[in-house]
């Protein structure tokens, strides 16, 4: 055998064609690629959020003055606005998990059903976001 | 020499099994809590403390938040396996990330059954 045989072939560099630019403007991402990344920051951010949830929780349920101030609080419009995107964020990640449970068990993994789906996560979603933001408030 | 890294999922089938019983139980809960708090016309201070103190809803806000505790944890760490790339910054993060669980879940304790 010749020794050039044995050699391994030099790796072809390719070109690299991920930067901010085209992640924002160049490269579309499916429906369902953004049910997906929505369902990771709608996740990531309830994390977050749930200290502050949390301390609503600790002061509405200490005394009935700390509830009065706790429904004060929560009727500014910052912490309205704030509230509502938690309530935005649970809605999708709610919507979307269930459509990921199943995917698992199979139902509607073609691609038509799957694009229909993720849509219908929307549709569920945001109007579930909104009757729930007009109800409590 | 073993090449796992420290900091990676060891338990995927576990794991993801888990996310997924647990996401049920918070679904059947939240679904609850609508229809609990839609049902309420008047709320006020004693209506919200009543609610809380019935024992079937300490236990299942307790099985919420323990449900959320285990399914934050694999949410948390499949994010940072994704884009935390060093892995003394990614030790660092998922052990931030399990205490501030463990956290919540202690407050969570305290206020119900305070």
């Amino acid at each position: 055998m010749s020794e050039a045989a044995l050699k391994t072939p030099p790796r072809k560099r390719r070109p690299k064609y991920l930067n901010l630019q085209a992640l924002i403007f160049e490269i579309r991402l499916p429906v369902m690629g953004w049910v997906s990344i929505l369902h990771r920051i709608s996740g990531a951010l309830l994390f977050l959020a749930l200290v502050w949830l949390l301390w609503m929780l600790d002061r509405s349920l200490s005394s009935e003055a700390a509830f009065e101030r706790i429904r004060h609080y929560a009727g500014l419009w910052p912490v309205k606005i704030a509230l509502l995107g938690l309530v935005w964020a649970y809605c999708h990640h709610f919507c979307a998990g269930i459509r990921y449970l199943l995917l698992d068990l199979d139902k509607g993994v073609e691609k038509g059903a799957a694009r229909l789906s993720a849509w219908l996560v929307y549709a569920f979603s945001i109007p579930l976001a909104v009757l729930l933001g007009w109800k409590l408030w | 020499m073993s090449r796992r890294i420290v900091t990676g999922a060891h338990y995927g089938l576990r794991d993801w099994l888990a996310q997924r019983i647990t996401a049920v139980i918070m679904a059947i809960y939240s679904v609850i809590a609508v229809v609990v708090l839609f049902s309420t016309t008047n709320f006020t201070y004693s209506v919200w403390r009543d609610l809380f103190a019935q024992g079937w809803m300490r236990v299942a806000t307790l099985l919420f938040m323990a449900s959320l505790a285990w399914h934050a944890w694999v949410g948390v760490r499949d994010i940072l396996m994704d884009y935390i790339k060093p892995d003394g910054l990614r030790l660092g993060m998922q052990i931030a990330a399990l205490l501030t669980i463990a956290a919540y879940l202690g407050w969570t304790i305290q206020i119900l059954w305070r």
